[in-house]
């Protein structure tokens, strides 16, 4: 059996389990509902219109948080590239960026901005950036002389340099730092919106929670992560066709 | 040269905080000054040790069972090559999706306490753990198990004899990525349904308002990950020079 065979037969084992334990008894259903009724109750949501407001404004949030980190990370990372000084003084921030909890920022956010979209989608944006910035660098570095000796010899400015030649050859680089992006918009955003928020998905599993709601709450939870899952490995496909095709 | 660097980052990042206060106003942020003098006035008092003392509890016991499970997981699969292709798409999977969600799972089965955090604390910390052990088993020299082979190591042997002094410098990186995700982690699972800690004197300062006491705690838990962090990374950094040549 291949691996992805043996993977797909221990899931649908899991989830067996889980339902023979749910169903006798031995989880409660105060702690948990078996997985056919989270399924059943995850298609009567989406079927009726109630919960598409907050699922379509988490989802934007999310690209929202997504594109603004990839945009400013990969110009921000191609500026720094160019200016020694600037990146040996960043380079230590980069270091510790991953060590800061941002969520720690949100009380901060909502402070200054009010307990709307954007200190939520900050956090993502925050949470993605540097990732995007590191990367983006990573594969600067690597540009080999010979391919920017040849755009000297043609003349072209700085930027359509970049545009041309170093950023296309930095694309497999980058787009580990946009998968990374992808993975952290969905975590900050989601997880801002669990702290406190008004509205969005991580909010409707924060009420369900503490209304012991679990015919909402699981149903939520698996459709949050079933999304992340998929978006997750779509990109992670994409890079993977990606590289293959640059390999011929 | 370094360190100057770094007090140049220190100054510019503080400056920008001042530009910002006066930007924005006090009702909105407090000045570096006012944040630091009322910091060093938290730490100081002692109504605030409990709520130290609480976190740093469970952060311990959190990184504790993130490392050590961690290492187990990440050396099974590592030595078990099926074991390992099965599950490694599953861990980096975890990896990327929002563990966030699943706190009130967490909350329903460990309850409202101490072990709600820790376990919060540790799920976040063991998949970075895991991944790193697991690479560093695979890309380490087949010589040094073979050897074990035939010198009869049971697996147990193999692992604290072998596996850990080889692969020391890449488990520490993945110590030093867990270490901050257990933290992350711990902080989040205090500011849910929580009584005491760092995470439940942020969550609750902003129902009250209390802009000070945010960017204190703020401030007082940057400074405490960059510590840990800048000190992590040079261990991680003379490990590896030390392991692998300059």
């Amino acid at each position: 059996m291949t691996p992805g065979r043996v993977r797909f037969v221990l899931a649908i084992a899991l989830v067996l389990l889980l339902e023979g334990l749910c169903r006798f008894g031995v989880i409660t259903r105060f702690s948990m509902i078996p997985p056919s009724e989270i399924v059943w109750h995850l298609g009567k949501i989406l079927g009726t219109a109630q919960m598409w407001p907050a699922i379509l404004k988490t989802l934007g949030n999310v690209v929202a948080a997504c594109v603004s980190s990839i945009i400013v990370g990969v110009l921000a990372g191609a500026l720094i590239h160019r200016w020694q000084a600037l990146r040996e003084t960043l380079d230590p921030l980069f270091a510790a960026y991953y060590a800061i909890p941002v969520y720690a920022f949100y009380p901060l956010f909502i402070v200054i901005f009010g307990l709307g979209d954007f200190p939520q989608i900050l956090i993502g944006f925050m949470l993605g950036l540097v990732a995007v910035v590191v990367n983006t660098l990573n594969g600067l570095d690597r540009v080999p002389r010979v391919l920017l000796k040849t755009a000297r010899i043609h003349r072209l400015g700085p930027v359509a340099t970049a545009r041309k030649i170093a950023l296309p050859y930095a694309a497999p680089y980058v787009f580990t730092g946009i998968k990374l992006a992808v993975a952290y918009s969905f975590i900050g955003v989601i997880g801002a919106e669990l702290i406190m928020s008004r509205t969005g998905l991580g909010y409707e599993i924060g009420y369900a929670y503490n209304n012991f709601d679990n015919a909402v709450m699981y149903p939520l939870i698996v459709f949050v992560l079933a999304v992340a899952a998929t978006v997750n490995t779509l990109f992670f496909l994409w890079e993977k066709k990606m590289l293959a095709r640059r390999r011929k | 040269m370094k360190l100057a660097r770094a007090a140049i980052l220190i100054a510019c990042l503080l400056a920008g905080w001042q530009l910002l206060f006066w930007f924005a106003g006090s009702s909105a942020l407090t000045s570096p000054a006012d944040t630091v003098a009322f910091t060093l006035q938290l730490v100081s008092s002692p109504s605030f040790y409990p709520h130290l003392a609480e976190t740093a509890k469970a952060f311990a016991v959190a990184l504790g069972i993130a490392i050590s499970c961690g290492i187990l997981v990440g050396f099974s699969l590592g030595l078990y090559r099926f074991a390992g292709e099965v599950a490694e798409p599953v861990l980096v999977a975890l990896y990327s999706i929002p563990k966030i969600t699943l706190y009130p799972i967490v909350l329903l089965a460990f309850g409202i306490g101490m072990p709600a955090k820790i376990a919060f604390g540790a799920i976040h910390g063991i998949i970075p753990v895991a991944i790193f052990a697991l690479g560093a088993v695979r890309n380490l020299n087949p010589v040094y198990l073979k050897a074990a082979r035939v010198m009869r190591m049971g697996p147990s042997r193999i692992a604290t004899r072998v596996l850990l002094p080889a692969a020391i410098p890449e488990i520490f990186t993945g110590i030093r990525i867990g270490f901050s995700l257990t933290l992350i982690g711990t902080l989040l699972g205090e500011m849910f349904a929580s009584q005491r800690g760092l995470g439940f004197l942020l969550i609750q300062a902003i129902g009250l308002h209390n802009i000070r006491l945010i960017m204190a705690l703020t401030l007082l838990l940057v400074v405490i990950a960059v510590t840990a962090s800048a000190a992590l990374l040079a261990i991680d950094r003379r490990l590896r020079r030390h392991m692998f040549g300059s």
